[in-house]
């Protein structure tokens, strides 16, 4: 069975179908309530999205915008998605020691998933947050001049 | 020294993001006037004020609104570029957290400068607090009126959309952003034609960056002589630093343009972290070529100086690096970003930077040979200059090439044929 936005999203569809000149525009943001509702995006719900923008849009259409962006998952993440800045200015504050203190916490490589799904961690490019290094996003948030320490309280309170 | 705060000058308060606050600290003063000029009254003052863009190019704002041609019947477009993503940069995430009325009412004037009626706030999709932060600035604007319709009966109607993107370095280049506004990848495009004749669904449009919003409502509600007394004759103003790296207080800080770069280092970031020499500074994010310690002693922050030194303010990063710091390692992470950040519409690019990353990557596990360092250099001379749709391809090379050629013996200590033999490297010529 194909995939069915919830009523809360196909409202919010109707009105992004109105806010823009041009229809297509509402791949993005749509994708992103795509994402809102299970975590990552699919075929079968760009397949939804692409129905919902209606012709010309195609699956083919949508499906080559989320791949060109990092922030859709194409696959499932754990519930907290731990991202971790790996920039240059980052690595002068010490995000490589970070990051290998966050595999040995979590007892897991870059790129992997703990067994209990609950964390994804992955290495990102820059997230902008420079001067407050080390960081690392998780879910929607930044946790910024971390040490050790405060990672290790932040995880504590996530399980 | 200390900061000149234009912009910033109530960042720090808690309620800086409140419309109330803005309102009781002269906000939308700098509007109201604009509301009651002709669209090239407003042009010519911001002309007249200096206004350079604060996104990197540093391209005049006012001569850019200047080319939205009148009388054509397409609509017309503004942006504002709030998709900072720079290795380095971090100066506009905090102007949409602390002070969104601030770039709201930047962007009313120059919608009204262009005759725009209607307008996107384009924001990098990390930045979740600023997104929201905007959202409701926005909602707040409407509400009073300063968006919307008839926006104080001027007779003036611009609305406003936030768009978030999704991760893409790339959709901070103005035509990527556009594309990816209009819902395609973010592919830059082939220039002409420029945005101000064909942008946004093929009609004339402005992009602009937050600082310049930012700023835009100042020199309208102080006069154009006002600001362009402040910095230098060919670099006008104040501008917003964001200094990470090695010192002790990193943060973005306001100072007039012209200042000199250690005083910025040493008096308002505190000085080097742990007091270790300064060994190297890259002035205005990831993209730009690098300063030595001996560089940096003369160098100011104003356009014209940075281009004596054979480098440039860009987006106005300043990223300090202190002796003891692996420039292999540093020069590698940045090549790294570039390659995954690359589009991949121009093969200079996209080979280019993937092939520059992987030498690098060879050269910094000690397996590189002299011959490696040298097909970087070459490289590099065939992915800059014109060979590319978008300067991207030569961003990498200026992460790359001046560090190699400033920082040669250290790149060189680190080859398969030379390991250990430091001593015995001649000296190199400059850039």
């Amino acid at each position: 069975m194909s995939y069915q936005f919830s009523s809360e999203s196909v409202s919010r569809l109707n009105k992004l179908l109105e806010m823009f000149p041009d229809k297509r525009s509402v791949i993005l943001p749509g994708l992103y309530l795509l994402q809102k509702e299970q975590g990552y995006v699919d075929r079968e719900g760009m397949e939804a999205l692409a129905e919902k923008i209606g012709a010309p849009i195609s699956l083919a259409q949508v499906y080559g915008v989320a791949t060109f962006y990092t922030l859709y998952n194409k696959k499932p993440v754990g519930k907290y998605h731990i991202q971790i800045c790996g920039t240059s200015s980052c690595y002068m504050r010490g995000n490589d020691k970070l990051e290998k203190h966050l595999c040995s916490r979590l007892g897991i490589e870059l790129g992997e998933t703990t067994p209990d799904k609950k964390f994804t961690l992955e290495e990102v490019e820059c997230l902008g947050a420079c001067g407050y290094a080390p960081m690392v996003q998780i879910n929607d948030a930044y946790y910024e001049n971390l040490t050790f320490e405060k990672m290790d309280e932040i995880l504590k309170d996530l399980t | 020294m200390a900061e000149m705060k234009i912009l910033t000058k109530f960042i720090d308060d808690p309620r800086s993001n409140e419309l109330e606050f803005y309102e009781s600290v002269h906000g939308y003063d700098g509007m109201k006037k604009a509301l009651s000029l002709a669209p090239d009254e407003i042009i010519e003052i911001v002309k007249k004020s200096g206004l350079r863009g604060r996104g990197g190019a540093g391209f005049p704002t006012g001569l850019k609104w200047s080319f939205i041609p009148k009388d054509i019947p397409k609509p017309k477009y503004l942006i504002c570029n709030a998709d900072e993503g720079e290795p380095g940069t971090f100066k506009d995430r905090k102007l949409i957290e602390n002070l969104p009325h601030q770039i709201i009412e930047g962007m009313v004037i120059g919608a009204k400068a262009i005759g725009a009626n209607k307008g996107f706030f384009y924001i990098r999709g990390e930045f979740n607090k600023g997104i929201d932060s905007m959202q409701k600035a926005i909602d707040e604007a409407y509400t009073k009126g300063y968006l919307g319709k008839n926006i104080l009966g001027s007779g003036f109607d611009f609305d406003l959309v936030l768009y978030a993107g999704a991760g893409a370095y790339i959709c901070g280049e103005e035509t990527a952003l556009i594309n990816s506004l209009e819902g395609r990848r973010g592919h830059p495009r082939l220039k002409p034609p420029f945005p101000a004749v064909s942008g946004l669904y093929r009609c004339p449009t402005v992009v602009n960056n937050v600082e310049t919003f930012s700023t835009v409502p100042h020199i309208l509600d102080k006069g154009a002589d006002w600001y362009s007394k402040i910095g230098t004759e060919k670099s006008p103003g104040t501008r917003l630093f964001s200094v990470s790296g090695h010192v002790k207080r990193p943060g973005v800080y306001e100072i007039e343009l012209g200042t000199p770069l250690l005083e910025l280092i040493n008096d308002l970031c505190g000085g080097m972290l742990d007091d270790k020499p300064l060994k190297a500074v890259i002035p205005g994010g990831s993209s730009v070529p690098i300063l030595t310690a001996e560089e940096c002693k003369t160098a100011n922050m104003d356009f014209e100086s940075m281009a004596a030194h054979k480098t440039m303010l860009g987006s106005g990063a300043v990223i300090v690096i202190g002796e003891g710091t692996d420039l292999v390692e540093t020069t590698y992470r940045f090549a790294r970003f570039y390659a995954h950040e690359s589009c991949g519409q121009c093969t200079p690019c996209r080979e280019g930077t993937h092939w520059v990353r992987d030498l690098l990557h060879k050269i910094r596990e000690g397996e590189g040979t002299s011959a490696d360092l040298e097909l970087i250099l070459s490289l590099s001379r065939n992915m800059e200059g014109g060979t590319t749709i978008c300067p991207l391809s030569d961003a990498c090379v200026g992460a790359v090439r001046p560090t190699i050629l400033k920082f040669r013996h250290e790149f060189e200590a680190r080859l398969k044929d030379k390991a250990g033999k430091e001593e015995q490297i001649p000296a190199q010529t400059g850039v």
